[in-house]
């Protein structure tokens, strides 16, 4: 009777190899010479995953333009945006550059650097479905939005009188919208044309009213675990150099057509 | 029909089958850990199993999963931190396996507990008479009779386990169901990939049951059944 | 240590979350219950055109993890304009009916075999002493197999809902704001997972034991019969309890 001994030993083994798979230590240089780069990759055109498996986007383009000008040796992290904060709290990487829109709630858990683009938000609907996206337009209707975010804030107190539908992430928006499991959409500006409208299941829809700009548009920030200043110091030296010398806007200028500068 | 995504499925596959097959490996060694301390003289040992136990049938799968990986991997971090290791990350795979191994390891607990009791208690006595340590006791005599007892309890946790690893794919693992999901998204077609790997998953139940029935066989041999 | 002000001001969601928990358990379950009898004696029916479709109606949702099949549900049908158009739609494009369906054909599969277990070993003495008395179809089973069945039943029965209370955690996978759902929205808010892990966890351990509590009280009331002086609760074969009667 072998198969009986033989058990505890494999399962012993299978424990340690399991166990032993992680271990890639990293000790953290305090000069921030390597940095882990979190990224989304479901944000286009921020951030997308391309059929070959890389990252790209606008956001992948600013973090590497900053690792160059602070000479660090970047490696881009890549993390569903449910568990990002959580993620970066957790030591998986050191900063997150996934367009996270900088408030005062998420300040009390995160260092930020300085802003580095700031869009406007916009409802998306069946096309004519909407004059306006007035709180009287959309009593009763249901609006999809990424929860815990700002624009999920907005549209609850601005818009009390209409069912709110939440999800995990922004691209899950244009999911459920498109299946019928909400009325009204309510997202990036930019991210609602790539991930959406331009594409065959985006017809048919269209842009509510006007822009809105959220809480006077305090634009997305990079975001550091709390004490990291130092990092967080040198990134915002280098989001200054990469400005001032005409390399911002000439990765800027090749993805909009608009301004998208913070204020 | 399934514009080529196949290979990626059948990738994610052996990953859900790793997954499993990891995950009993320390189901057992937990189990075996907890049904000894059930039945060991020493209260101590007796109460923390129970404690693991109840933990553990207390609160749903998920949930523990997401602290173990969560908190896991912080209570990692602040060690590493303490001890001046630096940074050790915990992937997905090892997070889910150990939790999934330490889930049901409770239950193995439970499943080896009564395998044990079910060995008369006239060969542990012969055994002690002879002279063997308890180790050789456990070793030589308890755990070959044991086997053919836990068969059934073993089968039945390793059936709800392969279903119980779709579950790591919520924390990030790259396996058969998060294969699944991106095929869909990108294809548009979530009902031909969702029930492509429903239908693997009902091929690996009925695999596993013919396999476990035959083990089961191959451990009663000699052992008279009851005729009324 | 414990940041209190967290979990106090997390509570109102908590509770929220626990109302969503509940209704989808009680709705699901009850609907289990209901169409698991009728199943079950189909199940064990000598027919094979009876018991046959009811095996592989089992066989498919105790084969499969029920976070797939509720996919299937949720996402998958939305693939077919036939069905967005169809009358069922507004129904089924909600997430709470998604969650409904999926949870009540699961816990109908596992409950039906537990039913259909408890038939079978019936004693065949009490079969015989029915038929002795004239009693026969529909009778025969509302009288003295289906009581006797369901009593017998009940041990197992109530690892199944409990289990079912622990699976509507995966609810939370398709936008439901159940008790999982909320934790991780206080963890991702605070970053703090032991206030928000451990109050869903000290809700779930509630749960757990008042529901296991209730089912005791049941046990000791159906099943008295098999209380002896020794032991006042009736014995529960290990293997009952020995594993997870469901997960995924």
């Amino acid at each position: 009777m072998h198969l009986p001994r033989r058990i505890p030993l494999v399962a012993l083994l299978s424990l340690a190899a399991a166990l032993a798979l992680p271990a890639t230590s990293q000790a953290q240089a305090p000069g921030w010479a390597k940095v882990r780069v979190g990224v989304e990759g479901n944000y286009p055109p921020f951030s997308k995953m391309g059929a070959d498996g890389k990252l790209a986007g606008f956001d992948i383009d600013i973090a590497l333009a900053l690792c160059a000008q602070m000479k660090a040796d970047c490696t881009l992290v890549q993390q569903e945006w449910d568990g990002m904060m959580p993620a970066l709290n957790a030591k998986k990487f050191d900063m997150i550059v996934a367009s996270m829109t900088i408030t005062d709630e998420r300040k009390k858990a995160a260092e930020f650097s300085d802003p580095y683009y700031s869009v406007p938000s916009r409802f998306i609907a069946k096309a004519g479905a909407f004059k306006d996206h007035t709180a009287a337009a959309f009593k009763g209707k249901k609006i999809i939005v990424l929860r815990n975010s700002p624009r999920a804030k907005y549209v609850a107190e601005q818009y009390k009188d209409a069912e709110v539908l939440l999800v995990a992430k922004e691209t899950d928006i244009y999911l459920e919208l498109a299946a019928g499991r909400g009325d009204i959409g309510f997202g990036s500006s930019v991210v609602s044309g790539d991930a959406f409208l331009k594409k065959p299941e985006g017809k048919g829809f269209a842009q509510v009213g006007a822009a809105i700009n959220l809480d006077g548009g305090s634009g997305v920030g990079i975001a550091f675990r709390k004490g990291d200043d130092a990092l967080r110091d040198k990134v915002n030296a280098a989001l200054k150099a990469v400005r001032a010398d005409g390399r911002y806007k000439k990765l800027a200028d090749s993805y909009f057509d608009f301004d998208v500068t913070p204020n | 029909m399934f514009h080529g995504y196949l290979p990626a499925i059948l990738g994610g596959l052996w990953v859900t089958l790793g997954v499993a097959a990891l995950s009993l490996s320390t189901a057992c060694v937990f189990g075996l850990l907890g049904a000894v301390a059930k039945l060991s003289p020493s209260r101590a040992a007796r109460w923390t199993a129970e404690v693991y136990t109840t933990l553990i049938r207390g609160l749903p799968e998920l949930v523990l999963m997401l602290m173990i990986f969560y908190g896991g991997q912080i209570a990692l971090n602040q060690l590493a931190d303490a001890q001046g290791w630096g940074y050790i990350d915990v992937p997905p795979l090892a997070a889910g396996v150990l939790t999934i191994g330490f889930i049901f390891g409770a239950y193995l607990t439970e499943t080896f507990r009564g395998a044990i009791l079910a060995v008369p208690r006239g060969q542990i006595e012969a055994a002690q008479a002879y002279g063997l340590s308890r180790g050789q006791v456990l070793r030589r005599i308890l755990l070959p009779q044991m086997v053919r007892h836990a068969i059934p309890g073993f089968a039945n946790n390793w059936l709800v386990m392969v279903k119980a690893t779709a579950l790591v794919s919520i924390i990030g693992l790259d396996d058969m169901v998060h294969r699944a999901n991106m095929a869909a998204a990108a294809t548009r077609e979530p009902f031909t990939f969702f029930v492509a790997i429903a239908v693997i998953y009902l091929m690996i139940t009925t695999v596993s049951i013919a396999l476990l029935s035959r083990l089961e066989k191959r451990f009663s041999l000699g052992v008279k059944a009851v005729s009324f | 240590m414990i940041d209190w002000t967290v979990i106090a001001g997390s509570l109102p969601e908590f509770a929220k979350g626990l109302k969503v928990c509940l209704i989808l358990l009680v709705i699901s379950v009850a609907t289990g219950f209901v169409l698991s009898v009728p199943l079950a004696v189909a199940r064990v029916s000598a027919r094979p055109w009876l018991s046959r479709p009811v095996w592989v109606f089992t066989y498919v949702f105790r084969g499969t993890p029920l976070l797939v099949q509720l996919f299937v549900v949720y996402y998958g049908f939305a693939q077919f304009p036939a069905l967005r158009d169809s009358v069922l739609w507004p129904l089924l494009r909600e997430a709470w009916f998604c969650a409904w369906l999926t949870f009540s054909l699961n816990t109908t599969a596992y409950t039906t075999e537990i039913f259909a277990g408890a038939l079978r070993a019936t004693p065949s003495g009490e079969v015989e002493a029915a038929r002795a008395y004239g009693l026969d179809g529909f009778k025969l089973y509302r009288r003295i197999l289906l009581p006797s069945a369901l009593r017998r039943a009940l041990p197992q029965y109530s690892n199944e809902v409990v289990g079912m209370m622990h699976a509507t955690a995966i609810a939370s996978t398709v936008t439901l704001v159940d008790v999982t759902r909320v934790a991780r929205d206080v963890y991702a808010n605070h970053l703090l997972p032991t206030e928000a892990f451990g109050t869903a966890a000290v809700i779930y351990f509630a749960l757990t034991f008042t529901m296991v509590g209730g089912f005791k009280l049941l046990e000791r009331r159906y099943l008295r019969h098999l209380r002896t002086e020794r032991n006042t609760t009736p014995s529960t074969p290990a293997s009952a309890t020995a594993a997870p009667a469901r997960v995924a």
